[in-house]
């Protein structure tokens, strides 16, 4: 069966997997590419636990078909660190405890890294907003809003 | 925060630290069940059944064999005849949930599997099994399981618990009744009754991952698994026995848990991903896609309950009568039993009857979530209680205070209660600002309480100290909340050294000694222990070793901050460290073993405050303040205490307004995804405010009781307590959605 080549940019490394059509990418971040940090949670968008931002936009993994990103610039959890040092996102997440169990975490922090981007000011309602698209059965989500709040501040330098 | 009693100046228990695990789950790096891939290793793929009940004709699978990739395709009689063998019934049941024989019971029913070397290829295979049903008709519900003349799940099965047994087969599996004084007297005494029916369906505890399972297996009939569970222990024993073969035929490692929340101390794909690796003499994963975690797992049992109670002017219960049914699922073992046991446990009822069945229907079977049974059974006596406050014109928070179980009162289940802090947890509510709060228009509050036992089992931990004075927790008890965290502050606080000393890990099942499952609120109270015990004899071990360089005895050795001294300070002290690197010369390497059976547990009470706004237009309500006050004997770890707090709260709102079952009158599952089952999202919320109430348990060392889950016991009633404050509308069936809203106000008008 032919596959497609894909050329893409992973966390800043120019990365070539070969992929079924019908394979979703995030099946083959974790199958082909190997980076299992994007998770599924549900396979139809509902749940936000596969999120990565494709070409600085925050997409559902396992709603795209792998050819689809071929030329384009990717970013997972994996490449939230900065050779070593951790985002503020992801400091603030360890401090505040907001997390439980883990598994909607990669998305949270892509998520929020997304929000920051655009908006370095949140206030908590925009924050609640936009995380509505992650779900999280653990914490309630409060600890999760607060750890955003904490690295906003962090990240304007406050 | 109310702290009910000083922390005696620990330096470590009660602390803020980063959890052990935290940088593997905000980098990605964490395995989840799901994450593992093994060289060669094969997907699967599992067929469902998609009716609710149908006998199984005939199952071919040679299409499937011939397929492109496929390696293997297994059905029931891969496995051995349970019966035949003279397993327990519950062995038998749990073998049948996992594999269908002569009828499914269920949509979503395993009755075949696949693996084939890539997903695409197991799905096709899976679709090309041929499966021959003949359908039976199904029942949904426990009114209509319950019925006359309902066509029965299991055809021999007696109702358990009525004296004399009934003669004749039905899907009501036992009965429970507890009972005590003489409810005539009682409710003859009473000044207010008031009598409610409440229903509610089944839910899901919704953890984000959904089940995961590789195998690898060797043709000497030994095989490796790797699972996300609330218990590897628990899964090595119920994939033996699936599989007829011994527990130490199969080595379990506990992948990292994507939430639990009880739904995953059963088993469904081990024993399939075993027997698929078996045949195809290959590695295989099996990971559920979200509808089949709904369809085929958890989920908690649907309800009728009806309450009856009467209160005295001066708000003194006078009697109780409550009558439950329970949703099992297809095979017995609905929570009925803890529900009989919890629902009126708050209080000191002298005149009360708890009637309870436990009944099978045509749904996936139910599994253990968060307090199993509790909640609905508190949704209907706090409700009812909320009521007869009302009726005598009694503050809620008083009426629970003039009936509330303390030390001594004997508890509707029978033993006496120990030291408990339900009153502090009404004086937490009490005396926080939230309970004065002004409310606005169309606004309300409720309060609830809840009970939970807490669970203590068994548990093994290891501690073995490095040859530079850190030191390694072993246990075996899956970490799904941030346990990790706590064992190693709990180590700390014993070895008297940094908590960023100690490495706390979850080891398999060949590393570390027996473990029960993740549950029952059980970890910090019953592994801690054993992780205490642990450190005591390793303290032990390093004054003996001190007294043995000094040449003195063993009593004149004191083990402070992290060192021997010297009773009388005769010689300098000798670190944790010294002694490490002295190992070698004073008696070989320092590690200690402990397994235990549970002391002591502390039993858990919870209550809460909520205040909902209603929108009479549309009927969507909205929590826009929520408090919830526990009692933690001892906070260990404040933030995940905080964190299990928290989420029970939550799991109990979505509970209360959004989430349910919904089948078609075929049996079919409706809303098998997250976009129709809404469970709640981070715009739906308010921040819960935590007040952790600290009234030790007396029987664990650093007086833990459970905290895990008598949080999701109060909200339902809260929630709809609040709704009946703003709009006087007391809502009985649950979710309260917009929907039965507007047809309460309707009806309220008329």
């Amino acid at each position: 069966m032919a596959r497609t080549h894909v050329t893409t940019v992973v966390n800043g490394d120019e990365t070539e997997f070969l992929t079924e059509d019908s394979t979703s990418l995030l099946n083959a971040l974790r199958d082909e590419v190997g980076l299992t940090g994007a998770k599924e949670g549900c396979g139809t968008g509902d749940c936000g636990a596969c999120s990565v931002m494709v070409d600085d936009k925050v997409t559902c993994a396992c709603l795209v078909f792998a050819p689809e990103v071929d030329g384009s610039t990717i970013l997972t959890v994996e490449g939230l660190a900065d050779s070593g040092e951790l985002h503020p996102l992801q400091q603030c997440f360890l401090e505040g405890a907001a997390l439980q169990c883990g598994i909607c975490t990669p998305g949270f922090l892509i998520s929020a890294k997304a929000l920051l981007d655009r908006n370095p000011d949140p206030t908590e309602t925009e924050i609640r907003y936009a995380l509505a698209g992650n779900l999280c059965r653990c914490t309630g989500y409060d600890k999760i809003i607060r750890a955003v709040q904490e690295a906003a501040r962090e990240m304007r330098g406050q | 925060m109310a702290v009910v009693e000083e922390n005696p100046g620990y330096k470590w228990v009660g602390t803020r630290p980063i959890r052990p695990d935290g940088l593997e789950k905000v980098t990605g790096k964490a395995q989840f069940g799901a994450d593992l891939m093994l060289p060669g290793m094969l997907f699967g793929k599992v067929v469902r059944s998609p009716h609710a009940h149908a006998r199984i004709i005939s199952i071919d699978t040679t299409a499937a064999e011939a397929m492109v990739g496929v390696k293997a395709v297994i059905t029931g009689s891969d496995f051995p005849d349970l019966a035949a063998n003279g397993a327990h019934p519950s062995e038998i049941d749990v073998a049948n949930n996992t594999i269908a024989r002569e009828k499914v019971l269920y949509e979503g029913h395993v009755v075949a599997a696949v693996a084939a070397t890539t997903r695409d290829q197991a799905e096709a295979a899976a679709k090309a099994v041929e499966v021959t049903y003949e359908i039976l008709p199904h029942v949904l519900t426990v009114d209509e399981a319950m019925a006359d003349d309902a066509p029965l799940l299991h055809e021999g099965m007696i109702t358990k618990g009525v004296d004399p047994a009934p003669e004749e087969a039905s899907n009501v599996a036992s009965k429970i009744l507890h009972e005590r004084g003489d409810l005539d007297q009682g409710f003859g005494e009473a000044d207010a009754v008031v009598e409610r029916e409440f229903t509610t369906k089944p839910v899901h505890q919704g953890y984000i991952e959904p089940h995961a399972a590789v195998a690898d297996a060797n043709s000497d009939g030994r095989a490796h698994i790797w699972c996300s569970s609330q218990g590897h222990f628990q899964m090595r024993a119920y994939s033996a026995s699936v599989l007829g073969i011994s527990p130490g035929m199969l080595k379990v490692t506990a992948a990292e848990i994507g939430g639990g929340f009880g739904g995953k101390t059963v088993i469904y794909l081990e024993p399939l991903a075993v027997r698929l690796s078996q045949r195809a003499g290959r590695p295989v994963k099996l990971v559920m896609d979200r509808d089949e975690v709904f369809r085929a797992t958890g989920p908690t049992s649907g309800t009728r309950i009806k309450v009856k109670m009467g209160v005295s002017k001066d708000g003194k219960i006078t009697a109780a009568e409550v009558w439950m049914a329970y949703e099992a699922g297809a095979y017995a073992g609905s929570p009925v039993g803890a529900a009989g046991m919890t629902a009126i446990a708050c209080y000191d009822i002298p005149n009360f009857v708890v009637e309870g069945y436990d009944v099978v229907c045509n749904k996936p079977r139910v599994a253990a979530y968060r307090a199993p049974g509790a909640p609905m059974a508190a949704f209907a006596v706090e409700s009812v209680l909320d009521e007869l406050a009302r009726d005598i014109g009694m503050d809620p928070i008083e009426i629970r205070l003039a009936n509330a179980a303390v030390e001594g009162t004997q508890a509707s289940y029978g033993p006496k209660f120990p030291r408990i802090g339900f009153v502090e947890t009404l004086e937490a509510i009490k005396d926080h600002p939230n309970y004065t709060a002004e409310l606005g228009p169309n606004q309300g509050r409720g309060i609830a309480a809840g009970f939970w036992f807490n669970a203590g089992m068994m548990s093994s931990a290891t501690v073995h100290i490095n040859e530079n004075g850190t030191a390694t927790v072993v246990t075996g008890s899956p970490d799904i909340g941030g346990s990790r965290q706590s064992m190693a502050l709990m180590a700390a606080e014993e070895l008297g050294i940094p908590y960023e000393s100690i490495k706390a890990v979850v080891a398999d099942t060949e590393t570390v000694g027996f473990n029960d499952v993740t549950g029952g609120s059980r970890v910090t109270l019953a592994t801690g222990a054993a992780v205490v015990d642990a450190c005591r004899l390793i303290v032990e071990d390093l004054r003996a070793r001190a007294a043995k360089t000094w040449d003195v005895e063993l009593d004149q050795v004191e083990w402070v901050d992290g060192q021997a001294q010297h009773a009388e300070g005769a010689q300098p002290p000798l670190s944790l460290k010294d002694l490490a690197a002295k190992s070698g010369r004073t008696g070989g390497p320092i590690s200690a073993n402990a397994s235990l059976n549970s002391r002591g547990v502390g039993a858990g009470f919870s209550t809460q405050l909520c205040d909902v706004e209603v929108d009479p237009e549309t009927g969507v309500t909205r929590v826009v303040r929520y408090l919830t006050a526990q009692d933690a004997g001892r906070a260990i770890s404040p933030d995940y205490v905080e964190g299990q707090m928290q989420g029970g709260v939550v799991q109990g709102i979505g509970w209360a307004l959004s989430e349910e079952y919904i089948h078609d009158s075929d049996g079919v599952m409706e809303n098998p995804g997250f976009l129709d089952y809404r469970i709640p999202v981070a715009s739906d919320l308010p921040m819960i405010d935590c007040a952790i109430v600290e009234v030790p348990n007396p029987a664990h060392p650093y007086g833990v009781r459970g905290v895990g889950e008598v949080g999701i016991v109060p909200p339902m009633a809260a929630v709809g307590n609040a709704i009946n404050d703003a709009l006087d509308v007391r809502m009985t069936d649950l979710p309260m959605s917009p929907v039965k809203i507007l047809e309460a106000l309707n009806d309220q008008g008329d």
